[in-house]
């Protein structure tokens, strides 16, 4: 069998939503943007800079804010033919970088310039503001070549912006959602993946250390203390003792059950570590350190290479095992 | 090799929510008031090394990058280090070893955590694909080694909610701690929600948000300080697997493999002897017991009893946490930090309210990952 189609593959989406808090120097920066106001800081040396940062390149804190703009020059940019979903605009256009006027810095953003012949250094463009803003970089929808049209446009969005901010009782910002989501491709192994499929089969094999002799479950490419591969195939049981256990109380979101349940370690008989796994029929005040329990497998159309092949472990009811049998293991 | 000494100490006021700062503004407050403190200017420093916890914390990758302006590193090496919950003790002890080993002269070493930003249990609960789930978040992991612990050692019940009690006496002394808790007693622990049991609400660390900066120095600088330097003694680290087979989780080697290390550079041979107060890292209140056995402050299975006695309060003969610890500010890529810096701030005679009379040497503690991470160093008001 090819190597590659033993070992066992799934999606994996690492998603959240951070939420910053932007100290006061973004915050009016990303206040100006909700204005449709392009807002830069004056460093201890004299100089603007756009964006602001709270510190400058010699870590001195920056200043008073300044207005610069709206209009700007192209300092360098580079083309994006094929536009990703996250890209600012669905059609071509480039990065560039902006010197807005007034400033002594560039700042990143997108010019939709039409096409790349439009394009080149030195061009002057002017900002378009998105209808809708919420104090946030993407107000600024991107900045386009300047006419007399565009810079028209430009004014009238500053101009109704000014006058809506003029009766503005909105708080200032001082907060933004930050999301992340990172795509992967998360592969077992072959170690792993040999031991979810004997799972599928309601079977349960470790790895033994061909030096310290000790049975990892699952098996392991190298061993933590000896180092060698920990991955002689040893067949253990579906029972064994419950090494020690929490009493989960506390709801979270990846909860399996709703609280209380118990989370139990088990020692399987002929494995030197412990797994751990749900226990369920006994109350969770009732369970013990060294109490005896078995696997209670899911349906035979329900198994597949996971853990979850086992639904839970349950007590067995035989006479618990003395703590010497269970000292050396957690 | 040279000596090392701590000469500047700031720390935020540590809160629940810091909505007031952006990260790099908690940064600064804290290196500001260290630099205050050893009275320098942010261009006398040589170098910046920086610690934060796991990057899924806050979702910050690259502290060093986007830092770099907020602690003036611009023309000077600056690094971050990585080892969990125990991040804030390595990153002192790196700081240390730049001076300790002449590279640097004057060093500034910074850790934060803003924990409002994000949400801690999600950090350490995600479903991976093929992994089997981590319970439910540090207390899920760390309950079931409490449990054995107490099962080894037969210590009564109300052990963990006298350290949960003490340790939150000890922070209303400190007019930096983020739990304050007027009238704290064990009726309040005990009837505090059973969250992972046997660990309940009041037995467990907060979140915080806050920052916690050294200016570290050789023997020149130090003798230039406008104010006592504490010393370093001893410094050390250590780790192990965090799975193998017969680990012991409650006791781990690689804790009493650091800890002989470290009263060995600093020639102490009985530790509860020696050492005049500590700073350990308790995120959940069994952990003093468990951690003294560790240290060596207290015979195998006598943990419990030390703490019972009351000896480990502001005021007995060894003071662990006047601080309020752990238990009372919690910014996790900070903590391991602020143990050092609390350490550092007793030797000098700075520690306010929560002085301990007369410490001359004092030890901090951090670990961090499934117990598998340990940096201490122990620290004196005279010169080695």
């Amino acid at each position: 069998m090819d190597r590659d189609e033993e070992v066992l593959e799934a999606p994996y989406r690492l998603e959240y939503t951070y939420q910053r808090s932007t100290g006061p120097v973004i915050g009016r920066f990303l206040g100006a943007l909700r204005d449709a106001r392009l807002e830069g800081v004056r460093t201890a040396s004299g100089s603007v800079m756009v964006p602001p940062l709270e510190y400058d390149a010699d870590g001195a804190a920056t200043g008073e804010p300044t207005v610069v703009g709206p209009g700007g020059v192209v300092t360098t940019w580079a083309w994006v033919t094929e536009p990703r979903r996250e890209h600012p605009l669905p059609h071509p256009f480039a990065w560039a970088l902006v010197r807005l006027d007034g400033a002594d810095s560039a700042m990143l953003h997108a010019v939709d310039a039409g096409s790349i012949d439009a394009m080149r250094t030195g061009m002057r463009v002017v900002p378009r503001w998105q209808d809708e803003r919420t104090g946030s970089i993407r107000d600024l929808a991107c900045f386009v070549p300047e006419s007399a049209a565009a810079a028209a446009a430009a004014a009238a969005a500053a101009a109704a912006a000014s006058a809506a901010a003029a009766g503005d009782d909105r708080p200032p910002v001082t907060m933004f959602p930050s999301p992340v989501a990172l795509d992967y491709t998360v592969t077992a192994g072959r170690h792993l993946s040999a031991y979810l499929r004997a799972l599928a089969e309601r079977r349960i094999v470790g790895g033994r250390c061909p030096v310290c002799t000790k049975v990892y479950l699952p098996p392991r490419g190298a061993c933590p203390t000896c180092g060698v591969p920990a991955d002689a195939p040893v067949e253990v049981a579906d029972h064994g003792v419950v090494t020690t256990f929490c009493i989960i109380r506390i709801p979270f979101d990846a909860a399996p059950f709703p609280p209380p349940y118990a989370s139990v370690a088990v020692l399987l008989e002929g494995a030197d570590m412990p797994i751990f796994h749900l226990l369920r029929g006994i109350p969770p005040e009732e369970v013990r350190m060294g109490m005896r329990v078995r696997a209670v497998w899911v349906a035979d159309d329900q198994l597949g290479p996971t853990l979850a092949s086992i639904r839970w472990f349950e007590p067995t009811g035989e006479p618990d095992a003395p703590h010497d049998q269970i000292a050396r293991h957690l | 090799m040279n000596r090392c000494a701590i000469i500047g100490i700031g720390q935020t006021h540590h809160k629940a929510k810091r909505q007031d700062v952006s990260i790099a503004g908690l940064v600064r407050e804290a290196a500001a008031r260290a630099l205050a403190d050893a009275e320098l200017d942010w261009k006398d420093i040589d170098a910046v090394v920086l610690g934060k916890a796991p990057d899924m914390f806050e979702g910050v990758m690259m502290p060093e990058l986007y830092l770099a302006d907020a602690l003036g590193a611009a023309g000077k090496p600056i690094m971050r280090v990585h080892t969990a919950g125990s991040v804030g003790g390595s990153t002192a002890i790196v700081a240390a070893q730049t001076v300790i080993s002449g590279v640097h002269r004057r060093v500034l070493t910074v850790a934060f955590e803003k924990q409002s930003e994000s949400d801690a249990m999600w950090a350490l609960s995600p479903r991976i694909p093929f992994q089997p789930q981590l319970t439910a978040g540090a207390g899920g992991y760390f309950a079931p080694l409490v449990r054995a612990y107490i099962h080894r050692t037969g210590a009564p019940d109300d052990v963990g909610m006298m350290v949960a009690v003490k340790d939150r006496q000890h922070a209303l002394k400190n007019p930096y701690a983020h739990l304050r808790i007027k009238g704290i007693d064990l009726a309040m622990v005990r009837d505090s929600p059973m969250l992972w049991d046997p660990i309940r609400y009041l037995e467990t660390c907060p979140s915080s948000d806050g920052a916690c900066a050294m200016v570290l120095t050789d023997e020149d600088g130090a003798r230039a300080a406008p104010r006592p330097p504490a010393w370093v003694h001893g410094l050390a680290t250590r780790s192990e697997p965090v799975v193998f087979a017969g680990r012991n989780q409650v006791d781990p080697q690689a804790g009493r493999d650091c800890a002989r290390d470290v009263y060995a550079q600093a020639r102490i041979a009985d530790p509860r002897r020696d050492i005049d107060v500590a700073e350990i890292y308790v995120p959940f209140s069994w952990f003093e017991p468990m951690w003294l056995e560790n240290l060596g402050f207290a015979a195998s299975g006598d943990g419990w009893r030390m703490t019972a006695s009351g000896v480990t309060a502001l005021g007995g003969a060894l003071p662990i946490n006047p601080s309020g610890g752990v238990l009372s500010s919690n910014p996790i890529g900070a903590s391991g930090m602020l143990r050092f810096a609390e350490a550092a701030m007793q030797v000098r005679d700075q520690a306010g309210e929560h002085q301990v009379d007369g410490a001359r040497r004092a030890l901090g503690h951090a670990y961090g990952g499934g117990s598998q991470f340990f940096a201490m160093w122990i620290v004196g008001r005279d010169r080695p």
